[in-house]
C-alpha cells in the first residue's frame, strides 16, 4: 500500500529528476555586487561608491515558482486567502482572476503553470504556511547571479525576454534547465516577488521620506546603477519599483525560501 | 514662398498675424497662467498620426482629463519585418494631445493588464519632479492620476521615462502635447502630426520577421531604422498627407529619438514660418531645414503653390535614402508655371571646362605638319585624345549610337561639311552608309592645325577616300561660332 502510493506520486511528478512541489535546493553563502545600493536608513546618508558586495548567508530557495495547483491547495487550507474571501487591503481586485473559481482552475495545464495574480500579502502568507519566507532581493538576485557563470548569455537571455510581449498562455514551471545552483525559471518565465522588493530605491513609488534623489526616471535612473548598459537588471528592478504590496498582475508570481538551519 | 504676388488670402493672413504675433508674443507669462480660473471640465480628444485634435476654441482656462493606456503591441517596423513596440495609446508615436496654456489637466496612466512592463509618463509640458514621472510609475494592470498645470504654451513631447529610459524611448514610448497660446494659433487648412524615432533591431536593416531590440546597437547609437511615424513607409502611398495647392499646412513635427537629431526638411517646399523648438513665441521665416533634437519638436508651416509630391526627409540623408527617415506630402490640383515649370527640355550638356583643356593644348602644340605623312602621324593623337571614345579605334563607331567614320560615305562625300561637323558639332538624325543616327556630337575647340591633323588621319584610314586636309581648309570652312565654342577660341 505505501509502494503503490509512493508508485503513485513519481508517476504524477513528470520529472525525474525534478524536484516536485516545494522542493529546495540549498544556495552556500557567498557575496555579489547589487545593482544598486540598499536604501540608508531615515536620516542616513547614502554611501558613497565605490560599492560594497554584499554578503548571502547560506539558505534554502525553492527549485521552481510556486504552481496554480500548490496555491489551490494553500487557498484550500486557508480560506481567508480564497478569492472571494480576501481583503481588498491585501489584494487588488484581479486577484487570482484567471482562476475559474474560488477553488477551481480553468483547466488541468493550468496546475502546472506558476501561480500570478497574488499580492505580496497572499505571497507572504503561502511561505509562512509552509514555514518559509520571501527571498529578500539581496537572496533572489544573488541566485539568479549563479557565481556570475554565463553572465552574458544570461543578460541577452533575459532582455530578449523583457522585451516580448507576455506570452499569452503561460509555460508550465520546470521546463527550463537549472542554473549551477539547480533553481529554474529564475527569468524568463514570470516576474517574482521579493520580501524587500520596494527597497532599494524609492524609485517613482512616492513616499515622502527625504531620500528620494535616487529617482529613477529618464537618465537619472543611471545614477547609481553598477553598470548602465544591463537593461535587462534595470527593467526587474523597475519592476519592483512599481509595485505595491496589494499588487496583482498576470505575469507577476513567486517562490519561497529560508535560511539555511544550523 | 513668401513672394507677395503669389500668396493666397491665408497666407497673407498668417504674415499679418505673425508679424503682430512677433510683437506681442503667443505666449502670457507663468504668473498669468497660475492666476487663469479654471472654468468647467472637459475630455481631451486625442488623435492618432498623422492626425491633430481641432483646434481649441474655447478662450478661457478649463479642467481637460487625459486617459492614456499604455500598450505592448507587435507591429509593423517595415515590410516583413515586425517589432515589439511599446506605446502610448496603440501605436508609435503616441496619441497626440492638444490643450490650451492655462488648463489644469488631470492625467490619468493606464498601464494594460497583459502588458509586461512598468511604464510612467514625462511630459515636458509638465513643470515638476520627472514631468509626471515621478508621480505615475504604473505597474502592468494599475492605473496612476496625477495633474498638473499647464503654464508654458508650445508644442512638447511627452515620452516613458522608466528604467531603461532608452530601452522604453527606442521601443516607441513618445507622443507630443500642444499647449496652446492662449489666443490659438493662426487658422490654417491642414494640420499634421510627424515624429521621427530610431530603432535598433538584432537584425540588420531588412532582416524579415520579429526582431528583437538590440541593448548594444541603442548603446552605440547605431539604429537600423530612422523612421516617421513607427514605420517605414507610415507616410507613404496610403498614408501619405495630403493637400492642395492654395492650402497651407502646418507640421507638428517631434523627434522621439532616443538618439538621433533629425534635420528636418521638405523636399520641394521652403517652411515660410518655423515656430523652432515648438517655442509658440518666436516665428523664423523661410527656413529650408530645421533641427529638431531628441525631446525636441518644431511647428513648420508652409503654403503650398504648385502640384507636386513633396517629401519629408531627415537631411541626414542615408538616413531617409537606407534607413526609412521619408515621408510623402502628395498636393493635386491644377499647375502654376509661373512658379514652377516643370521640365521645360531635356538636351545633351557640353560642359566648357573641355574646351578649356583642349585650348592648353592646342597653346603648346607642335609646330605644323609639313607633310601629309606627318598630318596622318599628328592627327591620329588627336583623334585618340578626343574622337576614339564614341567612334572607336577601328573608326566603326558603335550600332545605333555612333556613326563610323570608317569608309563613310557622310565623310567622303563633303570635306568642307566634315570640318563644319568638327568645328560646330552635328544634332539630330543624320545617315551614314544607309544607317541613321540621331544622336549628338559636341563642337570641338580644336585648332586649325589640330582638326586639318585628325581629319587627314581619318580620310586616310580604314577605306577612306585618302584626302588632305589642311588648316586653311580648316580656317575657310569653319562653322558659325556656336556658343560653347565661342569662349574658348579668342
Amino acid at each position: 500500500m505505501r509502494s503503490s502510493l509512493l508508485l503513485a506520486s513519481l508517476l504524477a511528478s513528470p520529472f525525474l529528476l525534478g524536484a516536485g512541489p516545494g522542493v529546495e535546493r540549498p544556495i552556500p553563502a557567498g557575496s555579489y555586487l547589487p545593482f544598486y545600493p540598499a536604501r540608508a536608513p531615515l536620516g542616513k546618508a547614502q554611501p558613497e561608491a565605490p560599492r560594497k558586495a554584499v554578503a548571502v548567508g547560506a539558505f534554502r530557495l525553492d527549485v521552481r515558482p510556486v504552481t496554480n495547483r500548490e496555491y489551490l491547495a494553500f487557498v484550500k487550507a486557508n480560506p481567508e486567502w480564497r478569492r472571494s474571501e480576501i481583503g481588498r487591503v491585501f489584494a487588488d481586485g484581479s486577484y487570482l482572476k484567471h482562476w475559474r473559481a474560488d477553488l477551481s482552475l480553468r483547466s488541468r495545464a493550468e496546475g502546472d503553470k506558476p501561480v500570478t495574480r497574488v499580492s505580496w500579502f497572499a505571497a507572504a502568507a503561502y511561505c509562512r504556511a509552509r514555514g518559509k519566507e520571501l527571498p529578500t532581493t539581496d537572496q533572489w538576485e544573488y541566485a539568479l547571479d549563479d557565481g556570475g557563470h554565463r553572465a552574458e548569455r544570461m543578460k541577452d537571455e533575459i532582455l530578449a525576454w523583457y522585451s516580448r510581449p507576455n506570452d499569452k498562455v503561460l509555460e508550465a514551471v520546470g521546463r527550463k534547465p537549472a542554473n549551477g545552483y539547480g533553481i529554474q525559471d529564475l527569468h524568463a518565465l514570470i516576474w517574482e516577488w521579493t520580501l524587500d522588493f520596494n527597497s532599494e530605491m524609492s524609485g517613482s513609488e512616492a513616499r515622502s521620506d527625504g531620500t528620494k534623489d535616487e529617482n529613477l526616471f529618464c537618465g537619472a535612473g543611471s545614477l547609481n546603477a553598477r553598470d548602465p548598459s544591463d537593461y535587462a537588471k534595470f527593467m526587474r528592478y523597475q519592476f519592483r519599483g512599481s509595485l505595491h504590496a496589494d499588487y496583482t498582475t498576470g505575469n507577476l508570481g513567486f517562490r519561497c525560501a529560508r535560511e539555511e538551519t544550523k | 514662398m513668401l513672394n507677395p504676388n503669389l500668396m493666397t488670402k491665408t497666407s497673407i493672413a498668417w504674415a499679418v498675424s505673425s508679424t503682430i504675433l512677433c510683437l506681442s508674443a503667443w505666449s502670457a507669462s507663468d504668473n498669468e497662467n497660475l492666476e487663469r480660473k479654471i472654468e468647467g471640465q472637459e475630455n481631451a480628444i486625442l488623435a492618432d498620426a498623422p492626425n491633430v485634435p481641432p483646434p481649441i476654441t474655447r478662450r478661457h482656462a478649463t479642467k481637460v482629463i487625459v486617459n492614456l493606456e499604455v500598450k505592448e503591441v507587435e507591429g509593423r517596423l517595415a515590410d516583413g519585418v515586425r517589432y515589439t513596440f511599446w506605446t502610448f495609446g496603440g501605436k508609435v508615436p503616441g496619441k497626440f494631445i492638444r490643450i490650451r496654456e492655462g488648463d489644469l489637466v488631470e492625467f490619468h496612466l493606464n498601464n494594460h493588464p497583459d502588458n509586461k512592463m512598468p511604464h510612467n509618463i514625462d511630459l515636458h509640458a509638465v513643470t515638476g519632479q520627472g514631468g509626471g514621472a515621478g508621480a505615475s510609475l504604473t505597474a502592468p494592470g494599475h492605473s496612476s492620476v496625477f495633474s498638473f498645470k499647464a503654464l508654458n504654451p508650445g508644442l512638447y513631447v511627452y515620452h516613458c521615462a522608466t528604467a531603461p529610459v532608452a530601452m522604453h524611448i527606442a521601443n516607441g514610448m513618445y507622443g507630443m502635447i500642444l499647449v496652446e497660446p492662449a489666443d490659438g494659433l493662426p487658422k490654417v487648412d491642414h494640420e499634421y502630426y510627424v515624429m521621427q524615432g530610431d530603432f535598433y533591431t538584432k537584425g540588420p536593416n531588412g532582416q524579415q520577421g520579429l526582431q528583437p531590440f538590440s541593448m548594444e546597437k541603442a548603446i552605440q547609437e547605431r539604429p537600423e531604422y530612422v523612421v516617421f511615424n513607427g514605420s517605414v513607409g507610415a507616410l507613404a502611398g496610403d498614408g501619405a498627407l495630403t493637400a492642395k495647392p492654395g492650402e497651407t499646412v502646418r507640421l507638428f513635427v517631434g523627434n522621439g529619438g532616443p538618439n538621433l537629431t533629425s534635420s528636418f526638411h521638405v523636399i520641394g517646399e521652403i517652411f515660410d514660418q518655423v515656430w523652432a523648438e515648438g517655442n509658440t513665441s518666436h516665428v523664423t521665416q523661410n527656413v529650408q531645414t530645421t533641427l529638431i533634437p531628441p525631446g525636441g519638436a518644431a511647428i513648420t508651416q508652409f503654403g503650398l503653390n504648385v502640384p507636386a509630391t513633396y517629401i519629408l526627409v531627415d537631411h541626414a540623408l542615408t538616413r531617409a535614402f537606407n534607413k526609412g527617415a521619408l515621408g510623402m506630402l502628395k498636393v493635386t490640383g491644377p499647375e502654376n508655371k509661373n512658379i514652377y515649370s516643370g521640365k521645360v527640355s531635356d538636351e545633351v550638356y557640353m560642359p566648357e571646362g573641355t574646351n578649356i583643356r583642349v585650348t592648353e593644348q592646342a597653346a603648346k602644340a607642335a609646330p605644323s605638319a609639313k607633310t601629309k605623312i606627318e598630318r596622318v602621324e599628328r592627327g591620329k593623337n588627336v583623334f585618340t585624345a578626343n574622337c576614339m571614345a564614341c567612334h572607336q579605334g577601328n573608326g566603326q563607331g558603335i550600332p545605333n549610337a555612333f556613326p563610323p567614320l570608317a569608309a563613310s560615305d557622310f565623310l567622303n562625300a563633303d570635306k568642307a561639311r566634315a570640318i563644319k561637323t568638327v568645328t560646330g558639332g552635328l544634332q539630330g538624325a543624320v545617315t551614314v552608309n544607309g544607317k541613321t543616327f540621331n544622336g549628338v556630337m559636341p563642337a570641338w575647340t580644336l585648332s586649325d592645325e589640330e582638326i586639318a591633323n585628325v581629319l587627314t588621319y581619318i580620310y586616310n584610314s580604314w577605306g577612306n577616300s585618302g584626302k588632305e586636309v589642311t588648316p586653311a581648309d580648316v580656317k575657310a570652312n569653319r562653322a558659325a561660332k556656336s556658343k560653347s565654342a565661342a569662349g574658348a577660341q579668342e
